[in-house]
């Protein structure tokens, strides 16, 4: 039963992650990576980081793929011109995934990480997910943890940094202002004379 | 498979069609209240002509849309566009799967509960956004944007509201949220410790279901119906009913999060008749709300959310941590009432009790 699920994520997420690249529809291409993070999550869950798992959910199905959807919904670009030039971009894809590849196959031979610790929180003390996260990576890994959160910090500093512009003449809405305005700053008396203006 | 595990499949599949019948039957009831609620507000009758004072009227809706023909705008896409509907419903309905309704009444106990609801109703956004973009329409497409942006936004402050609360639990399960609360009747009810918390999410609550006066991605007035403009029929049924299943959702929630869930306001007969009768108020007081409150604009909606409730709920974060490790409250889970009912977190004494890692020791 478990195999059956295992296959059945897994092929999945391979065979949507291949149409991210090649569906005609760029729209499409947002939807089928959504459909990969899902079937990433159900694999997680199989693996019993059922935190990780809705993490991935939460983050990149929730938040990060629906703002890739807004952008690419609202881009207005001659796809089938792009589309003209794949050969001219393909040496570079094909060392990017090159690279990729080897850097991932040595990274994993050479990880032996999980079989020396025996890492399997909820199994051995019988904590949650959460709670076995927590008390290392609170603890252990608080510097690198730390470290993680101020580069995101930077980077979301520096985003809005970059496009940030005071532009002159754009109606603001102050909603203190308009509560505290009252008749005698607001309204002005004024003694209009028969066959006068102001 | 063996035998044991193939009885609990069925029964699991029982409680899941139970769940889905019960839920969708007195949604219909839900819907007849809500129309009648805001009839009530504008003097109006609301509906009284189909069975006894009108009751049946959701069941001669749902035939009438059953009945009617599926049109496919030319130029659309056909596949997203009927797609989004079924995706609302869908995830509508597995959000169902973690709710406790009573003690041990939970068809999925998971630890995560909590997360699971927050991702599946951060999920509800791709139905409003497919079925905007897939309709090759300009209205349905604004709606579909406000949408991503608003729902995007008020998630955040969610977020926030929810670790306010699993401070206190020290427990992402939905069911210890609830029993945590156990004890002094309403008096150890969360929405009393954590007043400002708890507007914070019910505002919330209202913009991430898009009910008014966050109804901007439909708002009649200006964009016909947003990204329902080119539905119709069956595809148009499954949007509302996905909606109002995501407005129950949400009324469940406020009442399991703040209202102590199926506990009794005096301690004593706990129960799922309390449940109800919590996520019926609540749907009373989202139906009111509809009915008094008039619709934001889009900036106000967005200074709402980024600029009043964000920092609000972040701020309450930080008390409620400060206000713990001041006073060295223990989260519930700790606590000996949570041992006692046999839901304590695992004692760590030594977190750090696993070998020296081989790998990073440079860190």
């Amino acid at each position: 039963m478990q195999a059956v699920a295992f296959y059945m994520f897994s092929i999945v997420a391979v065979i949507a992650g291949t149409l991210v690249v090649f569906a005609r529809n760029p729209v499409h291409s947002v939807l089928w990576l959504i459909l990969a993070f899902f079937s990433t999550a159900g694999l997680f869950v199989m693996m019993g980081a059922e935190f990780l798992a809705m993490l991935l959910m939460i983050i990149y199905v929730g938040a990060v793929a629906v703002l890739f959807l807004f952008v690419v919904m609202m881009l207005d670009i001659d796809f089938a011109e792009l589309r003209g030039r794949v050969a001219q971009y393909l040496p570079l894809g094909l060392a990017i995934g090159v690279i990729l590849v080897i850097q991932l196959s040595v990274g994993f031979a050479a990880w032996t990480g999980m079989e020396q610790e025996n890492i399997e929180p909820g199994a051995v003390y019988g904590m949650t997910n959460a709670h076995a996260l927590g008390s290392v990576v609170y603890t252990r890994y608080v510097y690198a943890f730390q470290a993680a959160g101020l580069i995101l910090l930077v980077a979301m500093v520096g985003a809005i940094v970059l496009t940030l512009r005071h532009r002159e003449g754009v109606k603001k809405q102050n909603v203190l202002e308009q509560m505290y305005r009252d008749p005698q700053t607001a309204v002005e008396l004024k003694d209009v004379r028969p066959g006068q203006s102001l | 498979m063996d035998d044991h595990g193939f009885w609990l499949f069925l029964t699991i599949l029982g409680q899941c069609l139970l769940v889905m019948v019960v839920v969708l039957v007195s949604l219909a009831f839900l819907l007849y209240m809500d129309r009648k609620v805001w009839a009530a507000v504008q003097l109006r009758k609301g509906p009284n002509v189909v069975g006894p004072f009108g009751l049946l009227q959701s069941f001669a809706d749902f035939l009438k849309f059953v009945m009617k023909e599926i049109v496919v705008p030319a130029g659309a896409d056909r596949a997203v566009f009927l797609l989004a509907p079924m995706l609302t419903f869908v995830l509508a309905s597995i959000a169902w799967v973690a709710i406790p309704f009573a003690e041990g009444w939970v068809i999925s106990d998971m630890n995560v509960g909590i997360l699971y609801l927050f991702a599946i109703s951060s999920l509800g956004v791709y139905g409003v956004i497919m079925g905007g973009w897939a309709g090759n329409s300009k209205y349905p497409f604004l709606g579909g944007l406000r949408s991503a942006a608003q729902m995007v936004s008020y998630e955040v402050s969610i977020g926030f509201v929810i670790v306010c609360v699993l401070l206190m639990v020290g427990s992402l399960n939905l069911t210890d949220i609830v029993l945590a609360q156990d004890g002094a009747g309403v008096f150890s009810w969360f929405f009393l410790k954590q007043p400002v918390i708890f507007i914070v999410f019910f505002i919330s609550a209202l913009a991430e279901t898009n009910r008014p006066p966050f109804d901007l991605p439909e708002a009649e007035s200006e964009l016909v119906a947003g990204y329902q403009v080119e539905y119709s029929s069956t595809p148009y049924l499954l949007f509302m009913i996905g909606e109002y299943m995501n407005i129950v959702m949400m009324c469940a929630l406020t009442t399991i999060l703040f209202f102590g869930g199926w506990l009794s306001p005096i301690g004593v007969g706990h129960g799922l008749f309390w449940f109800v009768l919590k996520v019926v108020f609540f749907f009373f007081m989202f139906a009111m709300v509809k009915a008094i409150v008039p619709r934001y604009r889009y900036d106000q909606l967005m200074r709402l959310g980024w600029k009043v409730f964000l920092p609000l709920s972040l701020a309450f974060v930080v008390l409620t941590a400060a206000w713990m490790k001041i006073f060295d409250v223990t989260p519930w889970a700790y606590s000996e009432d949570a041992y006692e009912k046999g839901r304590g977190a695992a004692i760590v004494s030594a977190p750090l009790v696993t070998p020296e890692p081989v790998l990073q020791e440079d860190l």
